[in-house]
């Protein structure tokens, strides 16, 4: 029986980037659907009732929701030969742990640069001091796994797309305070999963402005 | 044979995400040396295995530091592999972790965190919000005796160092009753069924004395 695959999605979601990267990754055959967050469809509202978000990955009619709980469900449920967690207990568990900093800490004081007024410049700073945290345990490897390309590279990658609204909302520039990073997401970018999966910089940023009336 | 084994848990008796790692490595039959912090004092140990965070739990195994509890959860199950805590099947791991997600995130906030900083009517409010929430979890037990199906595992473990014996606790410190029996049987009979296990059992913070501590939680969180 071939198994069906559905991703409910938004193209600038930072999250469901992540979904559509282990996808891609693992060569899974899926179907993309925009959804617009003003009318959410009737199969979005049934399959993530708790919380009507998106991303949500239909698979053979059962919901998976959750971005790095849906990259989990991906490796687990299509191993083949890239497994996107390492497979020592101690490994998986450090990056677990940093796709959970991520998800603690980047989107909640990123959003406040462009979505909250008059934050822009404490949440610029803080912002940057995370990436410099991020910076500092990439060190000098390939990836955060090291060689291979996984987890928390998924995790984080997504938000590259959005470093142009950051640096202009925050007045800030994060290719200059994060060298080490922009190099990093750059690495990512050259492979295909990811950059099929971003959208263009410029694109995120003009949406963003025009949903704020600036443009 | 193996070399004596390191494990070595820095918590805190009343921190559910502390108790929740104990009831694991009991369960495991686990033996481990245990280091009691305290909030207001945290140990050079503390702040130098987790200085991102600050926070217990903190498992040292033979000299790695692993942290955060539910990916300590995930890494007990996978080092030691005897009474598996986490579903097999990836769907059904998937919706325990999804669940553990919200005890974690949507339950504590609604249930303890803004309910410390709210008025009483602002409190029935968030009640009603958390009993909503919870709902998921009451029928994710119909027809088992735990979330792990006929054994404890993950969510029951997350689960229950969350809400019966810690935000319940919390609830009656403020006088709030916001689980009943009648409108949450399975949720209460799963609680039964909790207490009668050994693991657990040892585990839960002592009533009054927590009752007393969430309501200091509260005043820290509203002082904050």
């Amino acid at each position: 029986m071939a198994d069906e695959v559905i991703l409910l999605d938004l193209w600038a979601s930072m999250f469901g980037m992540r979904t559509r990267i282990a996808l891609a990754e693992k060569k899974v055959k899926y179907e993309y659907r925009e959804e617009d967050l003003e009318n959410k469809s009737s199969l979005l509202l049934e399959m993530n009732p708790v919380h009507k978000k998106i991303p949500v990955l239909i698979h053979n009619g059962k919901s998976v929701c959750e971005s790095l709980i849906q990259v989990e469900y991906i490796d687990e449920t299509w191993p083949g030969d890239n497994s996107l967690l390492p497979s020592d207990p101690y490994q998986r568990a450090h990056a677990r742990f940093w796709g959970d900093f991520i998800d603690k800490k980047v989107n909640v004081t990123a959003r406040r640069i462009w979505a909250t007024k008059g934050e822009e410049q404490e949440a610029s700073n803080e912002l940057i001091e995370i990436l410099k945290t991020l910076e500092a345990e990439l060190g000098d490897k390939h990836y955060f796994g090291g060689e291979t390309f996984g987890y928390v590279d998924i995790a984080l990658i997504g938000f590259y797309s959005w470093f142009g609204v950051y640096d202009k909302f925050g007045n800030i520039s994060i290719e200059s305070e994060c060298s080490k990073l922009i190099a990093w997401a750059k690495r990512c970018m050259q492979r295909e999963s990811v950059a099929k999966a971003l959208p263009e910089t410029e694109k995120v940023t003009t949406f963003i402005s025009q949903c704020l009336g600036l443009e | 044979m193996a070399e004596k084994e390191e494990v070595k848990l820095l918590g805190i008796w009343a921190s559910p995400f502390s108790r929740r790692i104990e009831m694991a490595l009991k369960l495991k039959g686990i033996p481990y040396d245990y280091v009691e912090e305290i909030l207001e004092h945290k140990s050079p140990l503390l702040l130098a295995l987790n200085p991102i965070h600050k926070k217990v739990p903190v498992l040292v195994h033979n000299g790695k530091t692993i942290l955060e509890s539910q990916v300590l959860l995930q890494y007990i199950d996978e080092t030691w592999k005897q009474n598996p805590i986490l579903p097999e099947d990836p769907y059904e791991r998937s919706k325990a972790r999804f669940l553990a997600k919200l005890v974690d995130e949507q339950i504590i906030t609604a249930g303890f965190v803004s309910m410390a900083r709210a008025d009483e009517k602002g409190r029935e409010a968030l009640a009603e919000q958390t009993r909503e929430l919870i709902m998921n979890l009451e029928k994710e037990l119909v027809g088992k005796d735990f979330f792990g199906g006929k054994s404890v595992g993950f969510l029951d473990l997350v689960a229950g160092s969350m809400i019966p014996f810690c935000l319940e606790r919390g609830w009656e410190g403020m006088g709030l009753k916001v689980i009943t029996e009648e409108k949450f049987p399975e949720y209460s009979r799963w609680v039964k069924n909790l207490e009668k296990v050994e693991a657990v059992k040892d585990c839960i913070p002592p009533r009054e004395k927590h009752v007393e501590h969430m309501n200091y939680m509260g005043e820290r969180i509203r002082s904050a």
